[in-house]
């Protein structure tokens, strides 16, 4: 944890005359405890903000924004007084954090009621989002349009914000849970889901839980590092950066304030594979997360989950206390000695957030803007220290590459994309969910997998918002990372969705656009102002029934380069790629 | 900035020459060095560089994006392309960008900037989202008019941890939504502000006004070309702060401070900056 400050309390902070109520006062007394208000020491002449108050109480703003939102159900001026206060932050600042965020509201909504988020992108949109959505208003409830909720499998899908109450996905309560693949000898990452009892450590150890960490610590750091190396593990959060050379770096560097960081954020449009992996495999995590610890001498552990996946928080939480009384995390794990434990935050509908060092920052409690790169998060991450940030399904993987280590990871998969992967797939295919198949199955095997397209396959969304639609001539394309980039294609997330030729790509493709609109952080001017127009080109587009006109497409080429090639992040470099080949594919920009 | 400055010096090379810069320095003090003029917006020369406008992109040789010149360190070696297709491109974009949603009419050196790329805002989709934001006049001593706000953080930074610590405004929102604001965008005599006026001073777009300029501006009386500057040092405290009176017609009709002053570096208080506002 980092340093708290000590000492007088803030004398030259600037507040409003609003006072938090008495029942807001308790939402933020629930996460600090007046005892441990932010204070200044003597010497500190001036009210420290900003940058230099990264390493107070900040870090827990989120934590407490959070708190007003669900128990007073929306964040008023004498709520954010009374945290910005606590926690010694100037409330002009806590005001640009509060409002960065989708779940937290800042004007009085006048009610108390939960409210029904419903998702409006493709997959649920295909599933009829519409209809469920006037029902739900028929019945009086409080609806509000959400991006992707991460239950694409499931569609149309929906998360209940509670006021007062717990959030819920009502899908949860009356789920059945089972893999599609259930019981394939070729599962790996997802052989003990529906096997293990997710709530529970024992059966969790039965299944051979707690067998990589053994080993691990038996190996020491530089051979773990050596084996995930030499499996040639890259990771599975989009980037596919080799995850060997990533641990590397961070244990070289000197400790010990340094972090590992689980970045279960997943929120590009099409995704559900963490959510399912942490609700039914918890304990995998936890374990794959000390491993990981141990490897880079880091004692940190951080699980950034977001806000809309109430169940899966629910059990890593309860996973992580069942670990510290096992004594797997805590002052000594498992006698090696070392400290490693984790926190859980909880994200609050950004899906910039997942953007890894966006995600550093909204941990800190400052706005989620990403940071310009180099420095890398390996030096510079979490705090400004050295941080390991990995994908829940590239953490899972480190347990088999330790157990049957890397030559029998490497049997299956191809040369440069070894071991397995897991895709999500969703839209108009018979037996939608989460697979898992070797690196190099080709898309018309993965489909096949899954019952085959239902109607006649039209395109495929693979890799999510952020990646490219292919058409049915890329049934033949292995789903490597070689062989996609080639394609010019991505595997981005493992999103695979999948559209007929009966769905209104032109919807499709505009609301695509508009999640990039949403989303943008906002800070740099290619994306903030680039999806912006993007958007409104296509809006214009759909509304005229005309082809695409010349200057337009040259338009959105235009838009398109500036945004790859000058914006600070992932999210401009690839807003505009699905809709480039929604028109490169004829999917849209055709007359009718 | 220039405690990070070292004697030790890095080469590298600006287009078709080699220039040698302090250890610390950026591309941009490269770019500088070589001769070679950089438009910028949200840099400025006493503030912590948070590069997001993108206008002074440069093209590094092996990096795949366009590299911000005015945060990125220059390192021995780099070769950087300041006018190719690809850097005037993106260049000209922002330019453009920034002027389809922003009134950048008194944007002085941006405007002239995206004459130089060729930008043309009028492309667009008519119609199409803008600031549309009310001039907030709230007191005597200056006016916020977002819609000259191109959202360069420079105000901030200056509020902030560059300068006056004080975090007054933040940016609020998301994505095309986002604005300057004080907590729940209460007016500024109701928030932290202490008028020292440095965020006017740092502004690039006159988003943020001196009133006196606001108001000759709405009588179409506003004339730089009239206007003296009166060099002086302020009389309130002992500090020593170099002020700039700015004098139309026998009136001071601002004040500002140089940024190269080794007291104030741009920065003064509420006396220096609007004190003769009462005299
Ligand atoms: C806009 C954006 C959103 C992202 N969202 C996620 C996410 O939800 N989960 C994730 O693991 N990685 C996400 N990433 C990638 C992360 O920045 C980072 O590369 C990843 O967490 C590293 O883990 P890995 O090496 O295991 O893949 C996102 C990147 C961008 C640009
Ligand atoms: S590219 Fe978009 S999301 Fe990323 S920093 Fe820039 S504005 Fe923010
Ligand atoms: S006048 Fe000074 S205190 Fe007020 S907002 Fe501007 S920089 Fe901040
Ligand atoms: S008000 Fe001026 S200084 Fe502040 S962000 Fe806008 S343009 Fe920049
Ligand atoms: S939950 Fe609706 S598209 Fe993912
Ligand atoms: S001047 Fe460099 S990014 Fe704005």
């Amino acid at each position: 944890m980092p340093p708290r400050l000590r000492g007088h309390p803030l004398a030259d902070l600037h507040f409003g005359d609003d006072q938090p109520t008495e029942a807001e006062q308790a939402a933020i007394d629930a996460i600090v405890p007046p005892a441990d208000a932010a204070t200044v020491v003597e010497t500190e002449r001036i009210v420290r903000g900003g940058r230099s108050r990264r390493h107070g109480l900040r870090h827990l703003l989120l934590p407490v924004l959070h708190s007003l939102q669900h128990e007073i159900g929306w964040i008023s001026p004498g709520g954010l007084n009374g945290a910005a206060e606590r926690l010694g932050v100037p409330p002009a600042e806590a005001y640009g954090v509060a409002t960065f965020y989708e779940l937290l509201r800042t004007t009085d909504p006048g009610h108390r009621d939960d409210v029904v988020h419903v998702c409006v992108d493709p997959a649920c949109a295909m599933a009829g989002n519409n209809d469920l959505r006037t029902s739900l208003e028929a019945e009086g409830a409080r609806v509000h349009d959400s991006p992707c909720l991460g239950q694409c499998e499931r569609a149309p899908a929906l998360f209940v914000q509670g006021v007062g109450r717990p959030d819920r996905v009502p899908d949860d309560d009356d789920e059945e849970f089972s893999l599609p693949q259930a019981g394939d000898p070729g599962l790996r990452v997802l052989r003990r889901l529906g096997e293990v009892d997710p709530t529970s450590l024992e059966s969790y150890l039965d299944h051979g839980g707690y067998e990589a960490l053994a080993r691990a610590i038996e190996m020491g750091p530089d051979a773990v590092i050596a084996a995930i190396s030499d499996a040639g593990l890259s990771g599975r959060g989009g980037a596919a950066f080799p995850t060997g050379i990533k641990w590397r770096a961070v244990a070289d560097e000197p400790g010990p304030d340094k972090h590992v960081v689980a970045n279960c954020d997943e929120s590009e449009p099409g995704t559900f594979k963490d959510r399912i992996v942490c609700e039914h495999d918890p304990f995998a995590v936890i374990e794959s997360m000390t491993i990981a610890g141990l490897a880079t001498g880091s004692p940190h552990g951080w699980i950034y989950i977001r806000g809309e996946y109430p169940r899966a928080t629910a059990r890593l939480e309860s996973a992580i206390a069942q670990a510290r009384v096992a004594g797997l995390l805590g002052d000594d794990v498992a006698g090696s000695g070392q400290r490693f434990d984790i926190e859980v935050r909880r994200g609050a509908g950004a899906y910039i957030c997942g953007e890894e060092t966006a995600l550093f920052n909204s941990i800190e409690g400052f706005r989620g803007e990403p940071r310009n790169k180099p420095p890398f998060p390996t030096t510079h991450g979490l705090f400004s220290q050295p941080t390991a940030i990995n994908n829940p399904e590239t953490l899972i993987n480190v347990l088999d590459v330790l157990v049957d280590g890397p030559d029998a990871y490497r049997s299956v998969g191809t040369e440069r994309s070894p071991g397995t992967r897991l895709f999500c797939l969703s839209g108009r295919v018979a037996v939608p969910g989460l697979y898992e198949v070797p690196f190099g199955t080709t898309l018309g095997e993965l489909l096949d997998l899954a019952g085959g397209p239902t109607g006649s396959l039209a395109s495929v969304l693979l890799g999510g918002a952020a990646g490219v639609f292919v058409g049915p001539d890329a049934l033949d394309m292995p789903l490597s990372l070689e062989d996609t980039r080639e394609a010019g294609a991505t595997l981005g997330s493992g999103v695979v969705m999948v559209f007929d030729d009966t769905v209104d790509m032109e919807a499709v493709v505009v609301r695509i656009a508009e999640f990039f609109r949403d989303e943008s952080c906002g800070q740099c001017v290619p994306c903030r102002v680039g999806t912006q127009r993007q958007h409104e080109v296509l809006v214009e587009l759909q509304s005229s029934g005309q082809p695409l006109a010349p200057q337009r497409a040259e338009l959105i080429d235009d838009m398109a380069l500036a945004m790859v090639d000058a914006s600070i992040c992932g999210l401009g470099h690839t807003a505009a790629s699905a809709v480039r080949s929604a028109l490169s594919l004829g999917l849209i920009g055709n007359s009718q | 900035m220039s405690s990070v400055i070292t004697e030790t010096a890095v080469t590298i090379r600006v287009d078709d020459q080699e220039v040698a810069v302090p250890d610390g320095a950026t591309i941009l003090d490269a770019c500088d060095a070589a001769g070679v003029e950089t438009p910028t917006i949200c840099y400025g020369p006493t503030l912590t560089p948070v590069n997001v406008c993108r206008v002074c992109v440069v093209e590094l040789d092996g990096s795949r994006a366009l590299v911000p010149s005015c945060s990125r360190p220059a390192e021995e070696g780099m070769v950087v392309h300041t006018d190719s297709e690809r850097v005037r491109h993106s260049r000209k974009m922002v330019l453009e960008f920034l002027a389809t949603g922003v009134d950048v009419s008194q944007a002085v050196e941006l405007s002239q900037w995206a004459e130089h790329y060729g930008a043309d805002p009028d492309r667009y989709v008519p119609g199409g989202q803008t600031m549309d934001e009310p001039v907030r006049v709230q007191d005597n001593l200056y006016i916020r008019d977002y819609d000259k706000c191109v959202l360069c953080y420079r105000c901030v930074e200056a509020c902030g941890d560059d300068a006056q610590h004080t975090y007054a405004i933040s940016v609020a929102g998301r994505g095309f939504g986002a604005r300057i604001s004080t907590e729940f965008d209460v007016t500024l005599p109701d928030s932290a502000c202490v008028y020292c006026g440095n965020c006017v001073a740092v502004c690039p777009t006159n988003a943020l006004q001196f009133k006196t300029e606001f108001d000759l501006r709405q009588t179409d009386d506003w004339r730089p070309e009239d206007q003296t500057v009166t060099q002086t040092v302020c009389s309130y405290c002992g500090v020593g702060c170099n002020l700039e009176l700015h004098v139309q017609d026998n009136q001071i009709v601002k004040c500002t401070s140089p940024d190269d002053h080794d007291v104030t570096s741009g920065n003064l208080c509420i006396k220096g900056r609007f004190g003769w506002n009462y005299v």
